[in-house]
């Protein structure tokens, strides 16, 4: 670490041109194309290269819960604009957009469902909300989750699915780490099971909290997991990075996660750790 | 009443704002009033101008970093290097020594003063190394009853190849839940830059403290702005949408008390400066001196999970 040489400046130049704009259907690794009702019955998966498209959070609770079993918990509570923040719109507009263009209140779902019969806690994250940023709203929905689970004594299994802190919340976002860490903390107090999937990307604040505090860690494949996403190492160090940089497969290697579960088995596999815990 | 009698005069009143109930998104304006010339200086700049001056001040190449006051104020300063499996990392460091008369354990980041301690350094910017260093002092606090004291100055957690592949998130997060799980008295202060995961890794602490001139907020100024502006330039713009000030992390309820800083800034008179953070951590430690550990951490625990602003 001693030859490091950087440059704590973020390099001012004008944003590279924005990449082809491809259908969010097709696929980014192999091209293959499908209609929605093909990838929802393949779990987002793509059939031909094995690619996990991002899964919305309420498809993925369908798919670890039993048949209408999802209770959903906190779904009233909504982000504030505390700071009122304006970048190029301001951040109530954000919100109403992401609201209309996702139909989620925000960037989490919570409640309680079961899984072969016994209940559990869920708290998913959905990328397509405000690129599940976290703010106070995530925050405090999360905590609740943690809460539920402790109260009934119940597993939390927890989702996360995002780019970082929640920048128009301000210092308030940041706050959202050690008051996840927290909330965590007691449900590891209360002796209460944690079960980690990270799927892409798990990065920043996020990161740097609770998703990082697991008892069992797993990732999709191919899910982006870093503090420092690659575009900001590769600004900021000028370093040469790694084809598999802040990858899941890297991850692994490194010891941060316990295994890569693909989409398909990860409801067996959420099973089967439940069962050990019981 | 002597310099040094109204210096001190003035930083009781500052503090004295830490003692207000301080409710989610409470204002101060109405105790604001009641200060002084400082205190007063600090509300009516809240304009863009007066927040941009304090990215720059916190960001003052001679504004004093942790070891200028531990040389100031610590006692029988004993600095203890390494994380005991990889690496001693300059930018993040630990010791023991003596505040008034009491053991205490420290954790501080530490900018380089010059280019080649800079580099050494990582600009205050740390490891996962540095956090496991970290954990390692929160340990031994936490065995002998040590008080800890953090004092926070990072830019943010080393943005590297190397970081990531040591588990630089991880580490953030274990760090801040070693942080809640202390039985001893914590107390951290923002003494210049408090940048995002790599501050707030070892600040979750019972009194959270700010410099007046410092700054604490989730993303740079120039990342916030490359992201939402598309453009670093923007960053004044950025700083000021995001208010990363201490009057407003005070309003917003993430900090507890002010301290002030020498006319024109820490950098102006690093004794005057060492003066006032040591008064003030002083009377933080005392505060909690009474509180026995398993209080503190239930209040701790309490104080973080009631942050937030939501409807």
């Amino acid at each position: 670490m001693s030859d490091a040489r950087i440059d704590v400046q973020v390099e001012h130049r004008d944003a590279p041109p924005p990449a082809e704009k491809k259908h969010p259907n097709t696929c980014p690794k192999c091209g293959s194309h499908y209609r929605d009702d093909e990838l929802d019955a393949a779990l987002w998966v793509c059939a031909h290269c094995g690619h996990h498209y991002p899964m919305r959070a309420r498809k993925r609770i369908e798919w670890y819960a039993d048949a209408g079993s999802f209770q959903e918990e906190a779904a009233d509570v909504r982000s504030e604009d505390p700071l009122d923040f304006f970048d190029l719109r301001p951040y109530t507009e954000r919100l109403s957009e992401a609201e209309l263009n996702t139909g989620q209140s925000e960037a989490i779902v919570i409640g309680q469902a079961t899984l072969d019969g016994h209940p559990f806690e869920l708290a998913v994250m959905d990328f397509s909300f405000m690129g599940g940023s976290m703010g106070s709203a995530v925050g405090e929905k999360f905590s609740r989750a943690c809460d539920a689970a402790v109260e009934r004594g119940i597993p939390l299994v927890s989702v996360p699915s995002s780019g970082g802190a929640r920048m128009q919340e301000g210092i308030l976002s940041l706050m959202q780490l050690p008051k996840t860490v927290v909330a965590v903390e007691e449900l590891h107090d209360a002796r209460v099971p944690l079960i980690t999937v990270m799927s892409h990307p798990t990065t920043a604040g996020v990161l740097a909290s609770f998703a990082s505090l697991g008892d069992v860690t797993i990732a999709e494949p191919g899910a982006l997991i870093a503090f420092t996403g690659p575009r900001v190492v590769q600004q900021t160090t000028r370093e040469k990075l790694p084809d598999d940089f802040g990858l899941a497969e890297q991850n692994l290697r490194f010891g941060h996660i316990d295994a890569i579960v693909p989409r398909s088995a990860q409801r067996a596999y959420l099973a089967r750790v439940l069962r050990l815990f019981r | 009443m002597s310099e040094r009698d109204q210096e001190v005069n003035l930083r009781q009143r500052l503090s004295g704002l830490s003692r207000l109930p301080l409710l989610r998104g409470a204002r101060v304006d109405g105790e604001v009033k009641r200060l002084e010339e400082q205190l007063e200086r600090l509300q009516q700049d809240t304009s863009d101008e007066a927040i941009w001056r304090s990215v720059e001040l916190a960001r003052h190449p001679e504004r004093p970093y942790t070891l200028d006051y531990v040389e100031r104020f610590v006692d029988d300063w004993v600095e203890l290097h390494g994380d005991r499996g990889r690496a001693d990392d300059g930018a993040l460091v630990t010791g023991l020594g003596k505040i008034d008369g009491r053991t205490i354990a420290l954790v501080g980041h530490q900018k380089g003063r010059d280019v080649k301690e800079r580099l050494d350094r990582q600009f205050g910017m740390a490891y996962p190394e540095g956090y496991h260093k970290a954990m390692r002092i929160m340990e031994i606090a936490e065995r002998f009853q040590f008080p800890l004291v953090s004092l926070v100055d990072t830019p943010g957690a080393y943005p590297g190849v190397a970081a990531e592949q040591h588990g630089q998130g991880g580490a953030l997060a274990r760090s801040q839940a070693e942080m809640v799980r202390l039985t001893v008295p914590t107390v951290a202060c923002i003494i210049g830059e408090g940048g995002s995961g790599g501050a707030v890794a070892i600040a979750v602490s019972d009194r959270v403290l700010m410099q007046e001139n410092a700054i604490y907020s989730v993303i740079t100024p120039e990342g916030c702005a490359a992201i939402l502006w598309r453009d670093a330039g923007e960053a004044k713009k950025a700083a000021a949408a995001f208010k990363p000030d201490a009057l407003h992390c005070l309003d917003l309820g993430v900090i507890d008390g002010i301290v002030a800083e020498p006319p024109g800034g820490a950098q102006t008179d690093h004794d005057a400066a060492a003066r006032f953070l040591k008064a003030a951590l002083v009377e933080a430690l005392d505060e909690l001196d009474e509180t026995p550990g398993e209080e503190l951490r239930r209040r701790r625990r309490a104080k973080f999970r009631g942050m937030g602003v939501f409807a």
